[in-house]
């Protein structure tokens, strides 16, 4: 196995993606995705990555270019952050619906206004739609491991779609941590080489993004969606072989004192290291308490959800966006959804919290849980949403 | 393609909707776009050409005797070539269908 070292997260996955052996960066600098597009100029320049560098314009011509590399054939790689994933918008959808295996880091940020520059979910929320693949990792390790993820998944044949990895913003982009790298052996072995599905090359000439008149357009539509719900099987396999090579394996939904909880928090992304310490607390307290981290956002893992969750009364969902004049966040809305049909449905508890750096502390958690409880003993009737530690 | 748009299922279509046979545009009826139809007057015609030149769609061929007339397989009824024609031998007529 690789060497475990002390390192930045943003460098840990610069180095991740030059193990890939990507043909193609385009990238537009923005915080704090910044340390990762400036450490693969330097990998580039430098001659330890034979890659192109393309300092693009902006975010928008990031993922043009992005498509264009991937479409002749190019492992291609981008990473933003917020108003860059903005900008980047229209492409985003067109790089799914062309399924292309491109893949980005997302270093979640908060969307203005007022301008913020920390950490939160609302950017991934506005492309919640976008029909790429989406993965929230906690730890620098689980952003090192997620690249190499993310093409062997993107690349495979059967899957062919885009891949996005979540990874907080300053939480863990400028933390340094330990991580252990693979070494290339190990890499081969997972990652085959980027044979595409379809390539633009003038000896067989393709088009790519035709235009769908109304007569296939509904059918190009389920087309993509069986795609990407058909990707879960790919997804959990690609865990499965990472895990028999270096040990790790990941799940689509991951739980944390499970045993008997009678109440469980689900989190996605980092804040899951932070809801763990208070779990640990509230189980020495006495209390039936459990975690539900959900590492897979697109496809949705409705099965891996409802059976983690079966035994379990209350669910307190933690969103990190808010969705204006909505039901609730939008991680909560899904839950609810997802779980509607089930004969024992949890009481679903939605907190509001972290927006846009704002500390939420394993004291904060055990002060959300001892809310919810509060509420339970008096029946109150759930409100859909409470927004944690707003000032009233 | 084998088979017809209209009988294409979900299951049909290439991956990300890629088009693998190239140069099918040529099998794409535009003509049924048409309102107006381009009527040459071949006693005015004087075989020049410029209508060939102009028409955005290439849906002008020239004919055995020289004169140029519009595919109308192909032709949008756009008027361009009625515009640019140097004698005028070229009216649009409405479509009587």
């Amino acid at each position: 196995m690789g060497e475990r070292i002390g390192i930045e997260v943003s460098l840990a996955a610069s180095e991740a993606v030059k193990m890939a052996n990507v043909d193609v960066v385009a990238a537009y600098p923005i915080t704090p995705q910044t340390h990762i597009v400036e450490h693969l100029s330097e990998l580039v320049a430098d001659g330890e990555l034979d890659a192109e560098f393309i300092p693009v314009e902006s975010e928008h011509s990031a993922m043009s270019v992005c498509c264009g590399s991937s479409a002749v054939g190019a492992r291609t790689f981008t990473c933003t952050s917020s108003q860059g994933l903005a900008l980047m918008n229209e492409i985003v959808f067109i790089a799914a619906s062309l399924r292309l295996p491109i893949v980005m880091i997302l270093a979640n940020r908060s969307l203005s206004g007022p301008l913020s520059i920390w950490n939160d979910h609302t950017d991934v929320m506005s492309i919640r739609d976008c029909g790429w693949i989406q993965v929230f990792v906690e730890n620098g390790q689980e952003v090192f491991d997620h690249v190499l993820f993310a093409y062997r998944v993107a690349e495979d044949h059967k899957v062919s779609l885009p891949v996005i990895v979540n990874i907080d913003g300053f939480v863990l982009t400028h933390m340094i941590e330990p991580v252990e790298f693979w070494d290339e052996e190990t890499v081969k072995k997972y990652l085959p080489d980027f044979k595409p599905v379809n390539q633009l090359h003038p000896d067989q000439p393709v088009t790519m993004g035709a235009f769908g008149m109304p007569i296939i357009f509904t059918e190009a539509k389920k087309a993509q969606d069986e795609a990407l719900i058909k990707s879960k099987t790919e997804i959990i396999k690609a865990w499965k072989d990472m895990g028999d090579l270096v040990g790790r394996y990941y799940q689509p939904v991951e739980t944390n004192h499970l045993e008997g909880a009678e109440t469980v928090f689900l989190t996605m992304g980092s804040i899951g290291e932070t809801a763990s310490l208070a779990v640990n607390e509230l189980r020495s307290r006495g209390k039936a308490v459990g975690q539900v981290r959900l590492r897979l956002w697109r496809p949705f893992p409705f099965e891996e959800l409802r059976e983690a969750v079966k035994a379990v009364k209350r669910i307190i969902v933690i969103d990190r966006a808010i969705s204006y004049g909505g039901p609730g966040g939008p991680v909560a809305s899904e839950i609810r959804a997802a779980l509607y049909k089930e004969r024992n449905m949890p009481v679903i508890t939605n907190f509001l919290c972290g927006f846009a750096g704002r500390d939420v502390t394993p004291d904060d958690f055990i002060k959300m849980y001892e809310k919810t409880e509060k509420m339970t003993k008096k029946k109150v009737r759930e409100e859909d949403y409470i927004i944690y530690g707003v000032r009233e | 393609m084998i088979k017809s748009e209209e009988e294409l299922t979900w299951k049909d279509l290439e991956v990300g909707c890629v088009v693998s046979d190239a140069g099918n545009a040529s099998q794409y009826k535009t003509g049924d776009w048409r309102s107006l139809r381009p009527i040459c007057d071949k006693t005015k015609c004087i075989k020049c050409g410029v209508c060939y030149i102009f028409c955005p769609d290439m849906a002008i061929r020239k004919t055995d005797e020289g004169y140029f007339e519009a595919d109308l397989y192909y032709c949008k009824g756009c008027g361009i070539c009625a515009q640019e024609c140097i004698t005028s031998c070229i009216t649009m007529v409405e479509e009587e269908e």
